[in-house]
């Protein structure tokens, strides 16, 4: 799958300008599903970037081919987990045992780079020490600003809130701190009278 | 700019070249608090030219009860530090400007490192105060040639992450290894002459650190230089620069307005188009793209002088 590309869009929306290599110095790598695409192209750029680099990767389920493929990328540490949350602790323990100068490379969905990216923050990493692609589906990691759920991959607005079932409307204000997009209720203010839902997948 | 006329209450050498000064209100009045990293600009008539040089402030950030600056003197200079040594003494008024801070701590940081060498450690005695008051970690390594150039040694404080580097007793600093192994979130600040503000640099991006965690204050003073000439196309008027004058006090002394902060090319403030040059600009500053640089599209009069046939400016 190539890079995701959105039309422009509003300044609050994060942007991903994509991995670009910092030599071999040391890296955390975390990508999922497609993502590793963005971790091959990275190695066939320099492959210097692989030497001091500690890779995980959740592969989409089913998919062993690909993580085959980025374990021979020569990293100095692979991991692979079936979820994000399989991983964060080991991706936790890197981010404690870094120093500066210790690059992150994010690549897959919106979610990840945005949940991973909030962890390494909270973790003292600079922003300006985090780069990320996003590949994969154009869905959106949603938190309900009234019951504070977070429901992953939507792909309508409005959609239903996964935990508290009210009808929220997707705007495109970005939490850094949650890795999340907020949800309002949609029909506050005319209870019941709820819009089509449209595809955001734009 | 807002300047007031302060009372010189101290004048104290703290080594053979670096004189201490303060400043308290002539009526006894507080005055504006800073925060670590600010400087001042002192106004000093000295014969028919009237020079302002910014200084880091010294002294305590949240004590308004005086400003404290330390002046090294500089005999190859435009004369600024040999006024002050020279002609202040206790009793003396001088117009001081409102401290204003360009190399202010990111207080977002987990851990702060200063690096001074020589006199650059002036914006560091301000800052650690803070650093200390707000109990912040940090560790301060101070550079000099020898214990006799250790202006600031008996300022600072008797901590352990407090460093004296003296590099003629062997005790050279090792900047590889103060950068590495730094923790997450750590922030670097490095003042003192642009040999040590590169190699702090230059070490730093080669271990990988990312250039929002670098901050750095090359203490600029406009250097002297060749006699020269300005035409301001505004008016058409030309005006002569002096070898020991910075075309800003130049334009200021022909009662040219121009803004400016830090009088040191590193604000931004005083750009200035170029409408036409024939000739070479001696670009001194640290504002100006390396394209505008070449363009040779605009000046900074704070610091920069001029060489050739004709330089004409937007004034
Ligand atoms: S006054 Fe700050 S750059 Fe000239």
């Amino acid at each position: 799958m190539p890079r995701t590309e959105f039309s422009p869009a509003i300044f609050s929306r994060p942007v991903y300008p994509g991995l670009i290599s910092q030599g071999a110095v040391p890296a955390i790598m975390l990508a999922e599903g497609a993502g590793a695409e963005a971790l091959i192209d990275l190695a066939l750029a320099d492959a210097s970037v692989m030497d001091r680099a500690h890779v995980i990767y959740i592969p989409a389920r089913g998919d062993s081919a690909t993580g085959a493929r980025l374990g021979q990328l020569g990293a100095k540490m692979y991991h692979e987990a079936p979820s994000y949350a399989a991983c964060l602790e080991r991706y936790r323990k890197a981010l404690a045992d870094a120093h500066m100068g210790t690059w992150l490379y994010l690549a897959g969905s919106e979610g990840l780079i945005g949940q991973a990216a909030a962890e390494a923050t909270a973790a003292g990493l600079p922003a300006d020490a985090i780069l990320s692609e996003h590949r994969g589906p154009v869905t959106r990691r949603m938190q309900c600003v009234h019951c504070k759920g977070i429901t992953e991959e939507v792909a309508t607005d409005p959609f239903t809130c996964a935990h508290c079932g009210r009808s929220l409307f997707v705007r495109d204000h970005f939490s850094r701190r949650l890795g999340a997009f907020q949800g309002v209720a949609i029909d506050a203010e005319t209870p019941g009278i709820v819009p089509e839902p449209r595809s955001i997948q734009r | 700019m807002s300047a007031q006329v302060l009372q010189v209450a101290e004048v104290e050498a703290l080594s053979p070249l670096v004189t201490r000064f303060r400043f308290v209100h002539p009526e006894g009045e507080a005055l504006p608090l800073f925060s670590g990293g600010a400087h001042v600009v002192v106004e000093m008539p000295d014969g028919a030219v009237l020079r302002r040089n910014a200084y880091s402030l010294i002294s305590d950030p949240l004590d308004g009860s005086g400003y404290e600056i330390a002046v090294r003197r500089d005999e190859a200079g435009r004369g600024g530090s040999r006024f002050m040594h020279a002609e202040v003494a206790v009793g003396d008024l001088l117009r001081v400007g409102a401290p204003v801070n360009l190399f202010a701590l990111d207080l977002r940081a987990r851990r702060h490192v200063l690096i001074a060498g020589g006199i650059g450690i002036t914006p560091f005695l301000a800052q650690i105060r803070q650093l200390i008051r707000l109990q912040l970690p940090f560790e301060l390594h101070y550079a000099v040639r020898s214990r006799a150039e250790a202006a600031a040694a008996r300022l600072l404080p008797d901590l352990a992450q407090v460093h004296l580097h003296i590099s003629e007793e062997g005790s050279r600093m090792d900047l590889g290894e103060i950068l590495s192994g730094q923790p997450l979130g750590t922030h670097v600040y490095v003042c003192g002459p642009e040999g040590l503000v590169d190699g702090v640099l230059d070490t730093a991006r080669c271990l990988g650190w990312p250039k929002g965690a670098l901050h750095s204050e090359a203490f600029l003073a406009p250097p002297p230089g060749e006699a020269f000439e300005v035409t301001l196309a505004r008016s058409g008027r030309k005006i002569a620069v002096g070898p020991h004058q910075s075309l800003l006090e130049a334009l200021e002394a022909a009662e040219v307005e121009v803004p400016w902060l830090c009088r040191g090319g590193a604000c931004g403030q005083c750009e200035t188009h170029v409408t036409s040059c024939s000739g070479h600009i001696e670009h001194h500053d640290h504002w100006l793209s390396d394209e505008a640089r070449a363009s040779q599209s605009a000046i900074m009069p704070c610091v920069s002088r001029f060489r050739g046939a004709d330089l004409t400016i937007d004034r």
